[in-house]
């Protein structure tokens, strides 16, 4: 392995594989195709998005469900040690205007860089057009900034894959997912970060397309408690933001630890009773 | 004698002056709005008889533009490329209000380098009805119900004061206009040939020459 890549190593892939002597998902010959962002590899991918993409998978989970009355944006937080103070700073949602707010999963010093640009894009187009930046708009502008960074410049892919929730006046309520590589869905429901695969398919089989955002937190919960690690789910662990109009206004609200408490007894308390 | 305007920008010795002899008349109808802008253009003793000093930014949108003749044709396609662009990127056209800010900004980012000398008005249609927007060389904005730049602003102004209600029609329009020009053929010292009038309604933009000789009110 080129002891000059700059990206994300095979190493402990490749410790595990050699260890137990089989074939590691990637073949030897990635190896030499890792190492440079800017290049492909002979069977035509990059792999270095790719392994970022896999750092996200180890992040915690974040969830976007869109209904009419609005947007619930539910994210996992990764608390690594009782120490930490918790303070009023989020690690999972942030703002971007006040019409349009994110939910990160992945490597969150990455995702400062980017959400930082994101606001400056905002703020940008406000001041020369005077009305509020179109979702998709944001959306596109970050991803071409993450995709600059798969092709040139010989830096490494950021490893943030982003939830964003937004309303503007002529596509309404929107919910976009974007990636390492730069692409980007608009989403009714979706998945990011660990265990994601499971979370998309329980949406998959329990969204509704008139839900309320009430049943959309419901499931939100629903599906966080079955796809987090830990059996028992509390307030500490969840970070739910909620996207709304009100008054002919975008409000974002973070859910308070009183209502996030209530939620989650109201569902599992749902769920008994349909047992 | 010239006004402080004037005086200022001859002390700073500006290229060559906005000289305001041009007239340019925007009046805010009921689902439409109107511009009409004198078809003059003269530098030191050189006249353009047909000038056409009213571009169309899209199909419900339209920028009249008095004052330098290059920094006029120059900025108003910059401008109408720049909001074609912008609906081919996103698939949605601006609204009036995000033109004219569009607009706006983009004088005021040249203004301390290397301005345009014009003054614009822009008038549109869109899903919150016609608007017209009055911008000036120094990269104001205001949004009116009429506008005028030039001398002529001095005269016509007064009569719009009067005559001007809320929900004109275009032939209401019309009429009021002519009132205008009827005002600076009898009081203003430059003699407009023509005018050309330009209306502009969510079914698209219609072109009228009118010809002030022919302007009896």
């Amino acid at each position: 392995v080129s002891t000059q890549s700059t990206g994300y190593k095979v190493g402990f892939w490749a410790t595990c594989c050699n260890s137990l002597h089989i074939l590691s998902p990637f073949t030897v010959m990635a190896r030499r195709y890792d190492s440079r962002t800017t290049i492909f590899s002979p069977e035509g991918r990059l792999h270095q998005v790719e392994y970022a993409m896999e750092a996200i998978s180890h992040a915690g989970a974040a969830i976007g469900i869109l209904t009419n009355e609005g947007i619930v944006l539910a994210a996992e937080k990764m608390i690594t040690s009782k120490l930490l103070e918790q303070g009023t700073s989020s690690e999972k949602m942030y703002k971007l205007d006040n019409h349009v707010a994110c939910a990160v999963a992945g490597i969150t010093a990455d995702a400062n860089i980017l959400i930082n640009y994101a606001r400056l894009a905002t703020q940008r187009f406000l001041f020369s057009y005077q009305f509020p930046m179109p979702v998709e708009q944001l959306v596109q502008q970050v991803c071409d900034l993450k995709q600059g960074y798969t092709q040139y410049g010989g830096q490494r892919p950021f490893g943030v894959s982003f939830l964003y929730a937004g309303w503007d006046k002529h596509d309404g309520f929107q919910l976009y997912q974007s990636d390492p590589s730069g692409n980007y869905g608009g989403w009714k429901a979706t998945a990011i970060g660990k265990n994601n695969s499971n979370a998309q398919s329980i949406l998959k089989q329990d969204f509704k397309e008139d839900m309320t955002l009430k049943d959309a937190q419901q499931l939100a919960v629903k599906v966080l408690s079955k796809v987090m690690e830990s059996t028992t789910l509390s307030s500490e662990k969840l970070e739910f933001g909620v996207l709304t109009r009100q008054n002919n206004k975008t409000v974002f609200r973070s859910l308070t630890k009183k209502e996030l408490d209530e939620l989650i007894k109201s569902t599992t308390i749902e769920n008994t009773d349909a047992k | 004698q010239m006004c402080i305007r004037d005086s200022i920008n001859a002390e700073y010795g500006t290229k060559d002056f906005v000289n305001n002899m041009e007239t340019a008349i925007g009046i805010k109808l009921k689902d439409a709005v109107l511009i009409a802008v004198n078809t003059d253009c003269f530098r030191s003793i050189v006249k353009l008889n047909d000038a056409d000093k009213i571009k169309e930014l899209d199909r419900t949108k339209i920028l009249a533009a008095v004052g330098e003749h290059g920094d006029r044709e120059a900025f108003c396609e910059y401008i109408q490329k720049n909001v074609s662009l912008y609906a081919i990127r996103n698939n949605l056209a601006l609204s009036t209000q995000g033109a004219a800010n569009f607009t706006r900004h983009e004088l005021a980012h040249a203004l301390r380098s290397g301005p345009y000398n014009v003054n614009l008005l822009l008038g549109g249609v869109d899903e919150d009805g016609p608007s017209l927007y009055f911008m000036d060389y120094l990269a104001s904005l205001n949004k009116l119900n009429f506008a005028v730049h030039g001398y002529s602003s001095n005269f016509i102004l007064s009569t719009l004061d009067k005559y001007y209600k809320e929900g004109l029609s275009v032939e209401e329009g019309f009429h009021l206009l002519r009132l205008c020009i009827n005002e600076l053929k009898k009081r203003f010292l430059v003699r407009n040939v023509a005018f050309l009038v330009k209306v502009v309604t969510v079914a698209g933009v219609s072109v009228t020459t009118l010809n002030v000789e022919d302007v009896q009110v």
